[in-house]
């Protein structure tokens, strides 16, 4: 068997009103920030390729863009279509990847949300490192805030112990087709309440192993965050 | 691309911010591996320096000393996965008379701008020096400092005369130690005396031909020339004493840093005829020439190994702090910052 091939999956499939209104494509300095969260992985030697899944309609814009950024990228960063959800989207990289090198190539995706531009070097090459060693992987940071249980949003459930407690950041990392197996055996309604890629994992009783993630690795949700991801900004 | 930067923003209190890399500049980008704390570093982070050098100076990443690996390149120099060793002066000109250590033009890392505590370091290629895996590279951390006795001791070919019978260290410190191990590697056959006040630290010495404490010098004892490795307070009482026991015509190399001026006897400095040249940071050719010592004379890299200090893995910016006050409590040594951000 050939040695396992890593790709960096950056999901792209934010929909906006408009190109400059979704989020991957506002102005961080003076770069997207979808081009900010390629070039992080850009410069990881370990990753084959870079997938990058987007919204059908942005696919041409998308593509200019990266001629723009990547000059000599050479091939390495390869763009293709995102789904109606997240792990829809996933899937159609597993797909794509299927048509490219077969079936029976191992493949680890290295997936992350392309609206996290801070992610470290070191968080994504413990993403690599611990997702060939232990399989599937997860990048969290503890919990500084109670999580509070509430079943009816009205009252209390519990209050879980915080010191157990994490916040799920990505990248997450995990084998590509396994992914796909466990995914197209759940049911529609199982599918309907997954917010990420790892509940996939712990549903079906696979282990998720914990990378160590960090405050910085913010996710660009709300202007807010624009805002104070420029002023970290050295001038 | 954004890159961390972890910078000194007031005493003892680091905060992160970020740069933008342009990964198609002709640059390569580095991410530091070990790093190797500095006096200098230390006044910024302890806050020593006067008020208006820090209110100039801050925000700053610190650290001048360091190895790391070489994780992209647009200029095609190296590979990724080098080791190499970063050099913290930048020239901006070019002057075939004066080292590009001395342009007054010449900037440099943790002082001029931003030193290695972040996440990668982009630099231009000739601000690398590659090291083989051979190489501890928790010794190779500090080879600026190395470089820096390395660059004095190569000038002191030049300007000292040839009577080169005995040779005086003053310092039993890390650059004297330092100082010391390339004095005797670079000239075998100068016989080689180290001065110093602390008894246990003289014991190092162990390929010097003597050691001596300050206390107890001999009163005929003469040497050649000498190399005053004191620094700080103890500057004048050590260039004195090396006025007293140098021979006429001799050569006293300057390395130790003084906060305070100095006074010196020039009495005795003209009856004697005596240079004094002062030697400060080091260029390209002095970490080429260290680095292939570090190659042809595989040993010295085993005697700097004994200043190692602590070494401390650092992943968040409270092992940044503790890392610096672990180093303020130390007696002598190295601390590393076995950097992984």
């Amino acid at each position: 068997m050939a040695e396992t091939m890593v790709f960096g999956v950056i999901l792209a499939g934010g929909d906006g009103q408009s190109m400059e209104q979704a989020k991957q494509y506002q102005m961080l300095g003076n770069k997207p920030v979808l081009v900010h969260t390629i070039e992080k992985f850009y410069i990881h030697k370990r990753l084959e390729k870079i997938l990058v899944l987007c919204p059908k309609k942005w696919l041409d814009s998308t593509q200019n863009m990266m001629e723009q950024y990547f000059p000599k990228s050479n091939g390495r960063i390869v763009l293709t279509e995102s789904g109606t959800t997240r792990n829809e989207t996933i899937l159609n990289a597993v797909r794509f990847m299927e048509k490219q090198y077969g079936l029976t190539q191992d493949i680890l995706f290295v997936t992350h949300d392309s609206v996290r531009p801070f992610v470290s070097y070191r968080i994504i090459e413990e993403n690599i490192e611990y997702g060939l060693k232990y399989g599937v992987v997860d990048t969290v940071i503890p919990s500084s805030d109670t999580i509070v249980y509430s079943e009816d949003a009205a009252k209390i459930t519990s209050v879980p112990k915080r010191s157990i407690m994490y916040q799920g950041q990505t990248p997450q990392t995990f084998p590509a087709f396994m992914f796909k197996k466990l995914y197209q055996d759940m049911k529609e309604e199982e599918k309907a309440v997954l917010t990420d890629a790892c509940k996939v994992f712990v549903l079906n009783g696979e282990k998720v192993h914990l990378a160590e993630g960090e405050n910085a690795n913010i996710k660009i949700t709300y202007p807010y965050d624009l805002k104070v991801a420029e002023s970290l900004m050295i001038p | 691309m954004l890159n961390t930067v972890y910078r000194l923003v007031a005493p003892r209190r680091f905060e992160v911010a970020f740069s933008d890399i342009d990964l198609e500049a002709r640059q390569v980008i580095v991410r530091p591996a070990y790093l190797s704390i500095c006096h200098a570093d230390q006044r910024y982070y302890q806050g020593a320096r006067p008020i208006e050098v820090m209110k100039q100076k801050l925000p700053m990443a610190l650290i001048h000393e360091g190895v790391g690996e070489v994780v992209y390149d647009a200029t095609g120099t190296f590979q990724s996965g080098d080791s190499v060793i970063m050099i913290p002066n930048i020239p901006t000109e070019q002057d075939n008379v004066i080292a590009e250590n001395y342009l007054r033009s010449s900037k440099f890392r943790a002082s001029s701008f931003d030193g290695f505590m972040q996440e990668h370091v982009a630099m231009a290629p000739d601000r690398l020096v590659s090291i083989d895996s051979s190489v501890d590279k928790v010794v190779a951390a500090f080879t600026e400092l190395v470089s820096v006795s390395v660059h004095a001791i190569r000038r002191f070919a030049t300007i000292a005369h040839s009577r080169r019978g005995v040779v005086g260290i003053w310092g039993d410190g890390n650059l004297g130690y330092i100082t010391a191990i390339f004095f005797r590697t670079m000239f075998p056959d100068t016989r080689l005396y180290i001065f110093g006040v602390n008894q246990e630290k003289l014991s190092q010495f162990s390929f010097a031909d003597e050691t001596f404490s300050v206390t107890d010098i001999p009163p005929d004892l003469l040497v050649d020339h000498a190399f005053e490795c004191v620094g700080g307070e103890a500057s004048q009482r050590a260039i004195s004493q090396i006025i007293d026991h140098i021979g006429p015509e001799g050569t006293i190399s300057l390395l130790g840093v003084s906060e305070y001026p100095v006074p010196i006897n020039t009495r005795m400095v003209l009856e004697k005829g005596l240079r004094i040249f002062g030697s400060s940071r080091s260029g390209r050719d002095d970490f080429l020439k260290t680095v292939a010592l570090y190659h042809s004379h595989p040993e010295i890299v085993g005697y700097l190994s004994n200043i190692v200090g602590a070494q401390l893995e650092i992943r968040t910016i409270a092992d940044m702090n503790k890392a610096f006050e672990t180093d303020i409590h130390k007696s002598i040594g190295k601390t590393i910052m076995i950097w992984n951000k």
